[in-house]
């Protein structure tokens, strides 16, 4: 969860011990069996048990990839306790493997010692094919590091579905939710949220409805009554100390979603969004569009290029304009993007980065669009930039951007991630009469005597904000450079000079309203500061709290604000003798810190789709702190 | 078109203070005219008028008229518009493209803003060349088309923007040009159809393409070659010698002669505005064998874009207040005690 002090420094120091202190479980199957669902609800279930948690959905970029296939397999992991929880975590504790090439493609991330559940009805003669097993795994003692609980998940489904009437492969469809019960018995949770939550999704056909739920059940029995002797044990994991409050489970997307909306309703204004279908941005759109009741409207555009022009479009008439998309699509954006600078007009891009280049990794996470968002258009073209840290993270971006948009009359870019955008986190529910609202005015009288002049800027560099409609204030904007304070076309030399300057010194401005930077864990001077921005927020909090329990002189610095960066930034880095800055690119962020600061950014960078395990960190972390 | 309340304006409040800087005698000083003499007569109200452009010479149109104006990205015009009016639908949104911008590089926004019906004015300023960027063959450009990227004549064939419209399913179809008197007569047409109106008006570049409409659009003595139409009206044209008649067998257009005024008798046909397989024989009619079908086309409107979109978010937020705190909580959640 987001906030964490120095205090909890000593919780690292905690081993495991009878209750452990949290748990890792990864569901890994065919992406057509159902993984995310399954995660999904148990995610659910251990947020209403009062855990802490974090989850990190896996699955391949097909939608139904060959059965079976490795490249088809489809995982969901999370990690849940009753300790501040920031990452899924690194390596599982429990594997439930649905077929031969979930095993085959999970286990060496496995704990020695954990346990593997494996569903024996799917590991058939053709399935260990598929898998390039030439032998089941089950058989040969290949798995004798783990605990191997292998049954026939497949034929015990059928058999609890039996009086349901349900055809073989719709029977088998259940599985998912037989392996739920039984991963729901072993932590001791709740099903009646998954029963409400089954009855509500096949409203429409309850025998679905009555054949998940027995399926469910059976799973839940077996775990209870099996008189298993080995590995399948109840496992209690103590809920978390939490705030009181009230607590829901928010995936990124979803955060920015409402935050979007919560943005508009503190500027007072309504919300107009353009978006165009893209992994793993989809899902925004698809969440304001059930949001209306808000005064949002939203437009599936034609391609990307229209969705951010319509979003350009309403800004300019007077609502607040936003798009999403991820790296391709606002590739597309770009020259859209310039002319939101050029005109001034308030607009929000939300880019839930993916890895790339081109079509690249659709369903993976990385952070290489960092130079996208900063430099990446035509001509001189700043704009504010900011970065979610998390899930819940991410409500607050969303406000932040929406306010940056209107009182500086700038487009902004809100980054968040793949890992973002699908991953849960409980999530103390904020108490709206605690924002700040920011409502815009819009001029409404002549501002230069019997003139109006649109490009008159005030002492923060900023322009005001008129609507078409408005009486007596008719004017021209566009894309050609224009005159001071009139905007009508003037492209002359010093003219240009003096607006690009214009241009960069408002953005620059944006520092003088955002905060200064502080140091998240750790002290503000030392041996080693690790500074991160974005999803990696929590992999490095933990990596560096473990470091300094075992002693180091470490810190850590999570940067929102990437560009303006704040104001102190470059002074704060200066006091630690090292920077490391972890990075899913190839040390864009460590770039951006060299050249504005001059300061010896180490880079330590993965790109390979996963994010950082909190054991990987620790290594960099030890090894350049020596 | 805009019910909104008619405003007293003269074609002088329409005039901006800027400098017009288009090539002395291009034919869009003639539109800018038309369009300048056509909004007083319709009663628009500047503050409510927005005129959008995208990147060519015909897009520097907004800055010529005192309304608002949005001189926007090269192809995009339609989509800024798109944004414009569901925001504002009260806003009258003129757009001003022309054969580059609207049927090349936003060829697709064209399509999508015509099939959506939005509620708007397209005017398309077709010269058959690329003007500002000095001379390139265009989308429209005839076959052989002889210029600085087509040195040996263009081997492309050229798109017709009333039949693109028309395919993409646009409910107003209409042409006319430059120095035609009868300009204002269209676009009034074009603004009183509630729904996306497109108008393609041919436009002589005197620099890189002068005079190619000029077999029907020449000041003076092209008017035989002109068929303007008009619904209930029969489709005549040559001084009402020359009409055009349906051959049903080959279902297809002809020109018949007319004597003595009997059109009747040589089988001309009436033209109807809400006739959709005549506005597509119509607008591929091949000039040399037919005249020019010239006037409003096709007229057939249905719901807006914007009317559709308000009533769907009427729909979807109904019964529902817009209740932050409620927002927020929503899913499954759950309380920690004190």
């Amino acid at each position: 969860m987001a906030t964490v002090s120095a205090e909890q420094d000593k919780a690292a120091a905690v081993q495991d011990s009878a209750e452990p202190e949290a748990v890792v479980v990864r569901f890994a199957g065919d992406s057509g069996d159902g993984m995310q669902l399954t995660g999904g609800q148990f995610t659910l279930s251990t947020a209403l048990a009062g855990n802490d948690l974090a989850t990190f959905p896996d699955f391949p970029a097909e939608i139904r990839a060959p059965q079976g296939t490795l490249f088809g397999v489809s995982a969901f992991q999370i990690n849940f306790g009753s300790s501040d929880i920031t990452t899924a975590g690194d390596a599982p504790d429990v594997l439930v493997a649905m077929n031969p090439a979930a095993l085959k493609t999970n286990v060496d991330a496995l704990k020695p010692g954990g346990l593997i559940i494996a569903d024996t009805g799917e590991f058939t003669k053709r399935n260990l094919d598929k898998a390039k097993y030439d032998v089941s795994p089950i058989d040969d003692g290949s798995l004798s590091k783990w605990d191997v609980l292998a049954f026939d998940i497949s034929a015990m489904t059928i058999e609890a579905v039996k009086p349901f009437g349900l055809g073989n492969k719709e029977a088998l469809r259940c599985k998912n939710m037989w392996t739920l019960g039984l991963a729901l018995w072993m932590f001791d949770r709740d099903r009646e949220p998954v029963v409400q939550w089954l009855k509500n999704k096949f409203a429409k056909k309850p025998e679905v409805a009555d054949a998940n739920i027995a399926a469910l059940n059976a799973g839940h029995a077996y775990g209870e009554t099996a008189e298993l002797s080995g590995p399948l044990r109840k496992i209690q994991v103590e809920a978390l100390e939490a705030e009181p409050g009230l607590y829901r489970t928010v995936t990124g997307a979803e955060a920015v979603s409402i935050g979007l909306v919560a943005g508009a309703q503190l500027a007072g204004l309504s919300m107009f969004f353009g978006g165009y279908p893209i992994t793993p941005a989809s899902a925004i759109l698809h969440n304001l569009t059930k949001m209306k009741e808000f005064g949002v409207t939203t437009f599936q555009a034609e391609d990307e290029i229209a969705a951010i022009c319509a979003a350009i479009g309403a800004s300019y008439a007077g609502q607040l304009g936003v798009t999403s998309s991820s790296g391709p699509g606002i590739a597309l954006k770009g020259e859209a993007m310039g002319l939101a600078i050029m005109t001034e007009l308030p607009l929000v891009i939300v880019n839930s980065q993916r890895g790339g280049p081109s079509t690249g990794l659709p369903t993976k996470t990385e952070q290489s669009d960092l130079y996208q968002a900063i430099y990446g258009r035509n001509g001189d073209a700043p704009l504010p930039v900011i970065a979610a840290r998390s899930p819940t993270d991410a409500f607050e971006c969303a406000i932040e951007a929406c306010r940056i948009a209107v009182q500086f009359m700038t487009p902004v870019i809100l980054l968040t991630d793949g890992y973002i955008a699908n991953a849960a986190e409980p999530w103390k529910v904020p108490d709206p009469e605690t924002f700040e609202s920011f409502p815009v005015s819009f001029l409404d009288a002549k501002n230069g005597g019997e003139q109006s002049l649109p490009y008159k800027r005030d002492d923060r560099g900023v322009r005001p904000w008129i609507k078409p409609g408005t009486p007596g204030l008719m004017h021209r904007i566009g894309g050609i450079e224009k005159g001071i304070d009139t905007g009508n076309i003037d492209y002359s030399a010093e003219v240009h000079q003096a607006q690009t300057d214009a241009r960069r010194i408002k953005v620059e401005n944006v520092a003088d309203a955002t905060p200064e930077q502080d140091v998240c864990l750790g002290g503000s001077s030392g041996k080693l500061v690790v500074v991160g921005w974005g999803s990696t927020y929590g992999p490095i909090h933990q990596a560096v709290r473990r470091a300094r329990a075992r002693g180091l002189d470490v810190s850590h610095v999570h940067v929102r604000h990437i560009w303006p960066l704040p104001r102190n930034l470059g002074d704060l880095l200066k006091g630690y003798d090292n920077v490391l800055v972890p990075e899913m690119n190839s040390g864009q962020f460590k770039t951006v810190l060299r050249d504005q600061f001059l300061v010896d950014a180490k880079p330590f960078n993965k790109i390979s789709g996963q994010p950082f395990t909190i054991a990987e960190l620790e290594t960099a972390i030890s090894e350049l702190h020596g | 078109m805009n019910e909104l309340t008619s405003i007293k304006t003269t074609l002088k409040d329409w005039e901006t203070d800027q400098e017009v800087r288009w090539c002395p005698g291009c034919g869009d000083y003639a539109i800018l005219k038309a369009v300048q003499r056509t909004l007083p007569q319709i009663g628009a109200d500047p503050k409510n008028t927005v005129f959008v452009s995208g990147i060519g010479c015909s897009s520097r149109f907004p800055y010529y008229v005192e309304s608002y104006g949005f001189h926007t990205i090269h192809g995009r015009a339609p989509a800024f518009a798109t944004g414009i009016k569901l925001a504002n639908p009260e806003l009258d949104v003129w757009l001003v493209t022309g054969d580059g911008d609207g049927m090349s590089i936003g060829g697709n926004h064209t399509m999508h803003i015509l099939r959506r019906n939005l509620d708007c004015q397209i005017m398309l300023f077709n010269n058959e060349i690329y003007g500002l960027t000095k001379g390139q063959s265009s989308p429209t450009s005839r076959l052989g088309t002889s210029s600085p990227s087509t040195p040996l004549g263009s081997v492309d064939r050229p798109a017709l923007p009333c039949a693109f419209a028309l395919g993409s399913g646009a409910r107003f179809v209409a042409r006319g040009f430059d120095v035609s008197k009868k300009l204002p007569e269209v676009l009034k047409a074009a603004h009183a159809h509630k729904g996306a109106a497109f108008i393609e008006i041919f436009q002589n570049c005197i620099v890189y393409n002068k005079d190619v409409f000029h077999d029907f659009a020449a000041p003076k003595g092209a008017e035989d070659q002109q068929l303007w139409l008009e619904h209930g009206e029969p489709m005549l044209f040559a001084g009402g010698t020359k009409g055009l008649a349906c051959d049903n067998e080959e279902m297809a257009l002809n020109v018949v002669d007319v004597v003595d005024g009997d059109w009747e008798a040589a089988g001309v046909m009436v033209h109807d505005t809400k006739n959709r397989s005549l506005a597509h024989m119509l607008v591929e009619l091949p000039f040399g064998p037919f005249p020019m079908a010239l006037g409003v086309l096709y007229d057939d409107p249905r719901p807006t874009f914007e009317s559709v979109v308000a009533e769907e978010r009427e729909r979807s937020s109904a019964g529902k207040e817009p209740n932050l705190a409620k927002l927020l909580g929503k899913g499954q959640s759950w309380t920690v005690e004190g």
